[in-house]
């Protein structure tokens, strides 16, 4: 009997610890980077960090500013917002009600297959079959540009946007719909109407999702984006939050390797944000 | 408890980020400092090292050129890296510059560009934004596309100091890998880029420069202009070390050719 107690004593210490390894990372890793990202601030100045439009790291006369990789990123994930948003919720209507079950196994099958194929291999074919196309089709000297890259985070949000989208619309009742066929409306104007607006904050969750997952992707990103710290246009070259960070980092010494973890910790603060969102829908999700 | 682990991680952590500075020669290690151009040949040298003798170690200090010269002049180092020659200056506090390679950088383009051969000035040109068409270096119309490197890059580094267009080059792509840049030029009939020679392959085309087709021997020879020395710097009148010594004799022997060549750069013996 009591070995039995000391036995589950023991296994509840081993749950704790490893409960506790997920919160010492993020302890971790927060400590860490906003020790190791303010003292470039301090030294470069908050407002020439955060407002200056030029980014020279390495030259004779360096200048920090990443305006350029903080509104790239904001244009960047709302281009893909826009574009996959609209693409994956009505999926996600159609999977939901409308397909019949073949067609809505097949089609979740692949979009699964979609979100697990890796961050390089969507950069890769960007690169090899994106960025040549859209270098011919709007005649310009280079392909790599903003639009590029708005154009693979929008396919790469995809599976989250529908798969989450499909949860929400799956769990409405179905005496909701019902009761709206049953009050002579047409089965879209039911799922438009009635489905739709019940299962809001799960959609609302999945578009924040997309959000999180275009904002922080850097690799297939850095692939097709051309990387250049311009200020962002729908042709340009550009960089990213992600992409600042990583590009400099292996090579990077002194004030500038300080100032790289100054973006990961904007970054990190946006990603902070995005997730309070997401929080801030999935209760009220629960209120409902 | 995740106190005192979070601690421990971060002083891990931090430490790592001063590992490399200021270490004593004391018998058994081998300390070098300078050129982070240097970094991949020096490191796959120091590794070869370390694994033909037991209980050696080395260790390399990425702090640029300049530094790494005066470091082994104050004696903080074993062997200072170098990625230019010394000045005369440099020679007169005594001292000593031994080539242990040399860093050729192609210059390369799409293999449909009927371009083939390009004067240094206009290669400079061409990375400032002031030729734009290739027609004006005898192409056929059409924007010039300039790849670069990152910034920090090595052989960006190189390239601008030998082009002399340091901070003035605009790019219209940075890629970080020299796989990337030749890609990148491989699939675009405008692009410009350049990369270190031993990789140039054969979806680009690297030009002649100032009617010099790069090659190992015209890299070797000087005719070549686009490279640069790697220089181990060591100090006239102060004896290195053992173990110094003998690193410095590892890598200057034709054992060393093979790991040289293979991290991409042309060996000097």
């Amino acid at each position: 009997m009591k070995n039995k107690k000391a036995f589950e004593n023991m296994i509840h210490g081993i749950f704790l610890m490893l409960g506790l390894i997920a919160v010492g990372c993020v302890l971790l890793i927060t400590v860490y980077l906003v020790i190791a990202g303010i003292p470039a601030i301090r030294e470069i100045g908050l407002f020439k960090f955060l407002f200056g439009k030029t980014w020279e790291s390495t030259s004779a006369n360096p200048s920090y500013g990443i305006l350029p990789f903080i509104l790239t990123s904001i244009y960047g994930t709302a281009g893909a917002i826009i574009i996959g948003v609209p693409i994956g919720f009505l999926t996600a209507v159609y999977l939901s009600k409308i397909a019949p079950q073949k067609i809505k196994a097949a089609v979740g099958t692949a979009v699964s297959l979609l979100a697990g194929i890796p961050s390089v291999v969507y950069g890769l074919v960007g690169m090899l079959v994106l960025v040549p196309g859209i270098r011919e089709i709007f005649h310009l000297a280079d392909g790599a540009s903003l639009l590029a890259a708005i154009i693979v985070l929008a396919i790469m949000i995809l599976p989250s946007i529908i798969k989450v989208s499909v949860t929400a619309l799956d769990a409405v009742p179905k005496e909701y719909e019902d009761a709206s066929l049953a009050l002579g409306a047409t089965p879209v104007e039911t799922y438009f109407k009635v489905s739709v607006p019940a299962a809001k904050s799960g959609i609302a969750a999945a578009v924040v999702l997309g959000i999180g997952r275009a904002i922080g992707e850097a690799m297939a990103v850095m692939m097709v984006s051309g990387n250049v710290a311009n200020m962002p246009g729908l042709f340009q070259s550009v960089r990213f939050l992600t992409t600042a960070v990583a590009s400099e980092m292996s090579y990077s010494s002194g004030l500038q390797r300080q100032a790289l973890f100054s973006i990961a910790l904007v970054l990190f603060l946006f990603i902070m944000l995005i997730n309070a969102t997401l929080n801030f829908f999935l209760k009220g999700k629960k209120g409902d | 408890m995740k106190k005192i682990a979070i601690f421990f991680v971060l002083a891990v952590m931090t430490a790592s980020i001063f590992a490399g500075c200021g270490q004593k020669s004391d018998s058994g290690t081998v300390s070098t400092d300078g050129s982070t151009s240097m970094e991949k040949v020096i490191g796959a040298l120091g590794e070869a090292f370390e694994q033909e003798y037991d209980s050696v170690t080395f260790t390399y200090n990425p702090t640029g050129s300049g530094t790494g010269i005066q470091a082994v002049s104050e004696g903080r180092c074993d062997i200072g890296l170098s990625s230019r020659n010394l000045k005369d200056e440099e020679k007169e506090q005594g001292l000593s510059e031994t080539v242990l390679a040399y860093d050729g950088i192609a210059v390369i383009v799409n293999p449909e560009n009927d371009v083939s051969d390009l004067s240094v000035e206009d290669i400079a040109k061409i990375y400032k934004g002031e030729i734009t068409n290739w027609k004006d270096v005898g192409g056929k119309d059409g924007e010039i596309v300039p790849i670069g490197r990152e910034a920090g890059s090595g052989t960006r580094d190189g390239f601008e100091s030998i082009t002399k267009t340091e901070d003035a080059c605009k790019y219209h792509q940075e890629l970080t890998s020299t796989g990337d840049v030749i890609t990148t030029v491989g699939g675009n009939p405008n692009a410009i880029g350049y990369a270190s020679l031993a990789s140039v392959s054969d979806s680009v085309k690297a030009v002649s420069v100032n009617g010099v087709t790069p090659s190992e021997e015209t890299v070797k020879d000087g005719s070549y202009v686009v490279q640069r020395p790697f220089v181990l710097v060591t100090k006239e009148d102060k004896k290195l070390s053992g173990t110094a010594q003998k690193f410095f004799d590892y890598v200057t022997s034709s054992d060393a050719s093979d790991i040289i060549s293979k991290a991409g750069v042309v060996p000097a013996k």
